[in-house]
């Protein structure tokens, strides 16, 4: 049997249904405006996979997501704003060659740490780093000092609220509520036109997969193992010799990443940033998609964000004062019932009978413990 | 003074230990040796500071004042982590083991290495690793449920799964609390000949109730109580200690 340093056989059965359904039958089903919409829902999609590392595995709930969804978003938004406010784009302003929230604030210089933003390289170093290094500081302030629990997501909840008030209040360096608006190029190739969305949902569907994998490989990695036995008997895993809390501030830098990167690329693929994406309820509707999707599966999280985001969009158009009651409705259900999300649903109810079908057309040696050779690194499920 | 050299021949050495919680003295200037090789019961009354005396070796519990001695490293300077490091396992009273995980995942989990965030991301299961686990497996009797979830064990295969944990650890120290509660007659026989077998090339530090099973495998006994050192010596002398008797053997 083969040592899954990846994936097991149905796992990858599940990348590549999903790599179909996103590559091929979305963009032939739906037209470009759907299609943009879907690539929104994506980008949360990165979001609830980090959530599913840090939660799901570590056992870590955080409920400010949002703030490194935000971070992430604002690097890239920056980068594009600084782009769209060249001399000749933004002449009509005081201080012309400065984003134009900059010029009604009084601003009459770039500030410092807007200078960086002008190169695109440092941009991707930066939306990867700047929530890294964030989420490396909490972590270790938190869990060195063995915060955790719910301790821990109340913390969180109280940095999403911090960011956005900074944010909102600091309106001269980050177009305060509005957020960053009008963002048009990207190295002078124009991001709005339909072309460019469909070019750009392929990118970000190439960097979901990307995740996916490195998700996949944590996942069977000892490190992966590590955090389902942290999340079961920590001091265990401490008197095994292992430093507990640098485990957990990998699996919260993880997750920082994955949402920084799904903030880039909502920031390219709808075109602005604002602080309604960074406080703490899109942060709980962040927790909500792992949890409907099912907090242990990677694959699960995919599908969650993509059902909850499009039951939304299609709820509050009908019925906008609906939705909120229905989202509640939908994550007390899902705790109560399934608690294993969709994915537990599949696993429990799905995956048995499609099992049962292929076994009953290829005889198999008995079902259970004892067929798995020890050298397959499948962990039982 | 026998300070001098003393902590050369020593594996542990316990010296003027004392902890107090908000003021009550769990254990209070408690010294004791123990050397290489040794079986070293811990036995008393509830409430004697038994266990706490394990969490002040571990570094589970910050001591107060004193020192630990292992190897001469002073233990009350390190993290867990690191102690575990430096060579002492420690098994819970209660069987502690990842339900989620399987029985060779649980012990795989244990091997000394890969202890890093970096390291545990490329470890590999190689022949060393499987080969390891198997050993340790079919000592713990349970080799032939490697691959069930840990959490469909009985009680007594939990408690042999987490000894196991620390066996493939491969401590100069171990510490056992309470190997044997919650066990039936025939586990603690096996448990008994498991734990006669471990104890070659490294000491162990057991506290038990059980006074037959004691007996068994004590080299030297301690008897703690109210966080202090009542007796101590074989098994024998203990036994016919009158203080020893009024305290905890009379009951």
């Amino acid at each position: 049997m083969t040592n899954a340093r990846f994936a097991t056989r149905s796992e990858l059965i599940g990348i590549l249904v999903l790599a179909v359904f996103l590559v091929v039958i979305l963009p032939l089903c739906l037209d470009v405006f759907r299609l943009n919409l879907v690539a929104k829902y994506l980008t949360y999609a990165f979001v609830a996979l980090g959530l599913v590392i840090c939660w799901g595995y570590g056992g870590i709930l955080s409920l400010g997501q949002g703030v490194f969804f935000g971070l992430g978003g604002y690097c890239m938004a920056m980068f594009l704003k600084l782009e769209a406010s060249s001399v000749e784009n933004t002449k009509i302003q005081s201080t012309p060659g400065i984003p134009d929230f900059m010029d009604w604030n009084q601003i009459t210089a770039l500030p410092m740490f807007w200078k960086p933003f002008h190169s695109l390289t440092l941009t991707i170093i930066a939306v990867i780093l700047v929530p890294g290094i964030f989420a490396l500081i909490i972590g270790a302030a938190m869990f060195k000092r063995r915060v955790g629990g719910t301790y821990f997501a109340i913390i969180t909840q109280a940095v999403a609220a911090i960011l956005t008030i900074l944010i909102v209040g600091q309106q001269g360096y980050t177009g305060g509520i509005n957020g960053m608006t009008d963002l048009r190029t990207l190295k002078g190739w124009d991001i709005r036109p339909d072309h460019a969305k469909i070019v750009l949902y392929f990118f970000e569907v190439a960097c979901l997969f990307g995740c996916i994998f490195i998700a996949q490989f944590i996942r069977h990695s000892k490190l992966g193992r590590i955090l389902v036995a942290m999340r079961d008997k920590e001091d265990r895993v401490r008197f095994s010799g292992y430093s507990v809390a640098n485990f957990k501030i990998f699996a919260f830098c993880v997750a920082a990443v994955f949402a920084a990167i799904g903030g880039a690329m909502f920031a390219l693929n709808v075109g602005f940033m604002s602080p309604s994406f960074v406080g703490i309820v899109p942060s709980i509707e962040m927790v909500i998609y792992t949890a409907v999707g099912g907090r242990l599966s990677i694959l699960g999280a995919v599908y969650g964000t993509l059902l909850v985001n499009f039951a939304k969009t299609s709820l509050s158009e009908s019925f906008p004062e609906l939705w909120l009651f229905g989202l509640g409705g939908l994550f007390i259900a899902v705790v109560l019932a399934f608690p294993n999300g969709l994915a537990g649903i599949w696993q429990d109810h799905v995956q048995p009978r499609i099992d049962r079908l292929l076994s009953s057309r290829k005889p198999k040696p008995a079902a259970g413990w004892t067929d798995n050779s020890v050298a397959d690194g499948a962990p039982a499920e | 003074m026998l300070v001098g050299h003393q902590p050369k021949e020593f594996l542990l050495a316990v010296e003027g230990l004392t902890v107090s919680f908000d003021g009550f003295k769990a254990v209070n200037d408690l010294s004791f040796y123990v050397e290489e090789n040794e079986i070293r019961v811990i036995i008393g009354p509830n409430g004697a500071g038994k266990t706490t005396v394990l969490d002040l070796i571990c570094g589970k519990t910050k001591a107060t004042s004193g020192s630990i001695q292992f190897r001469g490293k002073e233990l009350t300077k390190l993290k867990e982590n690191q102690i575990v490091q430096a060579g002492v396992g420690r098994k819970f009273q209660t069987p502690s083991i990842y339900d989620d995980l399987t029985v060779f995942e649980n012990l795989e989990i244990s091997f000394p290495r890969g202890r890093t965030v970096f390291g545990s991301l490329t470890f590999t299961r190689d022949a060393v690793v499987r080969d390891r686990v198997h050993e340790v497996a079919e000592m713990i009797f349970l080799k032939d449920r490697l691959n069930m979830s840990a959490e469909l064990l009985s009680h007594g295969q939990k408690q042999w799964l987490e000894i196991g944990m620390l066996l493939i650890q491969d401590p100069d120290l171990l510490m056992l609390d309470e190997p044997v509660a919650g066990m039936s007659v025939s586990e603690r026989v096996k448990t008994a000949e498991l734990l006669n077998r471990i104890i070659k090339d490294r000491s162990v530090l057991v506290i038990e109730h059980d006074m037959k099973f004691v007996e068994d495998i004590a080299h030297k006994v301690t008897v703690l109580h109210q966080g202090q050192i009542l007796s101590e010596g074989t098994m024998e002398k203990v036994q016919n200690d009158p203080k020893v008797i009024e305290v905890y053997l009379g009951h």
